[in-house]
C-alpha cells in the first residue's frame, strides 16, 4: 500500500509525547476493565430504575475505575494539546489490545481467533497513523485556535 | 430485549462520547501544548486555563453522559462487546467531526488507520 507523505508533515514525537499517548491507552483499558468487573459485582441494572446505576459508586472496584478514568481523562487531553483528534484517536486503539488481554487473564472470558484478528487489524491501524504527522495544517482554522506549529 | 437496550447505551455512548472529544479537542487547541504551558508558566495556570474554557466543560458534560451510559451497558454486557462496540462507531464518528467540525487534515493514512482500527473492532464484537 502506497501512501504518500503528507504535504503537512510535522516533526515527530518526542519521547514524553509518545508515553503520554501509551498513558491514555493504559488508563483507559484498566478503567474500563475496573469498571467492568466492579459492575459484575453490582449485577444488572434494571432500566425502570437506572438512577440505582449511582449506587454502584460504593463499589470499590467501580471506585478505582473511575481514578483510573480520570487519570485517562488528564493524558488525553494533554494528547490532545499537542496532537489532533484524528491522530489520538486510532493511535491510542491499542487499549483495545490491552483490553483483550485483561479480558482473558482477569475476567476470564474466551477470545476467539477471529478476536485475535481483530486484535491484528487494531494493531496495524494504530502502526500506520503513528507513522504519521501528530498534527496538520488547519486550512480553515477554528475560532480562537493558536497556531499550533510550534508547540509540536 | 436486553440486547436492544444495550445497542441503545452504545448509541448514546458513541453520540455523546464524539460530541465529548469534539469539544475537548476544540478547547485544548485552543490552550496549546499543556506541558509547554506548564514549564512556561506553571502548574496553576494549566489548571486556571482548562477551568476557564466554556468548551471543555462541554466536553466534560457530554463525556459524563457517555460514562453512565457506558456503565449501565456493561451491566447488561460484557466488557469484550460494550467497549469496542461502542470505540468502532466513536473512531468513524470521530473521525468525520474531525473533518467537519475541528478542520483537520484527515488523510489518507488516517483514514485507511480509522478503517483498519474499525474493521478489527467490529472483528472483536461480531466473535
Amino acid at each position: 500500500m502506497n501512501i504518500d507523505p503528507s504535504p503537512y508533515r510535522k516533526p515527530a514525537l518526542t519521547l514524553r509525547k509518545y508515553l503520554v499517548i501509551l498513558s491514555v491507552a493504559l488508563f483507559g483499558s484498566f478503567g474500563d476493565a475496573f469498571l467492568a468487573r466492579g459492575m459484575k459485582h453490582v449485577g444488572s441494572i434494571d432500566i425502570h430504575h437506572v438512577v440505582n446505576v449511582f449506587s454502584a459508586l460504593a463499589n470499590p472496584f467501580v471506585l478505582v475505575g473511575i481514578v483510573c478514568l480520570l487519570a485517562f481523562m488528564s493524558s488525553y487531553m494533554t494528547a490532545l494539546s499537542f496532537a489532533d483528534l484524528s491522530y489520538v484517536m486510532p493511535a491510542t486503539a491499542i487499549s483495545y489490545v490491552v483490553m483483550t488481554l485483561l479480558s482473558i487473564f482477569w475476567l476470564h472470558e474466551y477470545v476467539s481467533p477471529q478476536r485475535w484478528a481483530g486484535v491484528a487489524f487494531i494493531v496495524i491501524g494504530v502502526g500506520l497513523v503513528a507513522g504519521g504527522p501528530p498534527r496538520t495544517e488547519d486550512p480553515h482554522p477554528v475560532s480562537g485556535s493558536q497556531d499550533v506549529r510550534e508547540h509540536v | 430485549m436486553r440486547s436492544l437496550y444495550t445497542w441503545l447505551c452504545i448509541f448514546t455512548t458513541v453520540c455523546a462520547a464524539a460530541a465529548g472529544d469534539v469539544l475537548i479537542a476544540l478547547a485544548m487547541r485552543r490552550i496549546g501544548d499543556l506541558g509547554d504551558l506548564r514549564r512556561g508558566h506553571g502548574f496553576f495556570h494549566v489548571i486556571v486555563r482548562v477551568l476557564s474554557s466554556g468548551a471543555f466543560f462541554g466536553g466534560v458534560f457530554f463525556m459524563a453522559i457517555a460514562f453512565f451510559s457506558n456503565l449501565v451497558g456493561l451491566s447488561w454486557a460484557d466488557l469484550s462487546l460494550m467497549g469496542p462496540a461502542s470505540a468502532a462507531l466513536t473512531f468513524a464518528t470521530n473521525a468525520l467531526a474531525a473533518k467537519f467540525f475541528l478542520h483537520e487534515n484527515v488523510d489518507r493514512r488516517r483514514w485507511f488507520a480509522t478503517i483498519f482500527v474499525c474493521f478489527g473492532v467490529l472483528l472483536l464484537t461480531r466473535s
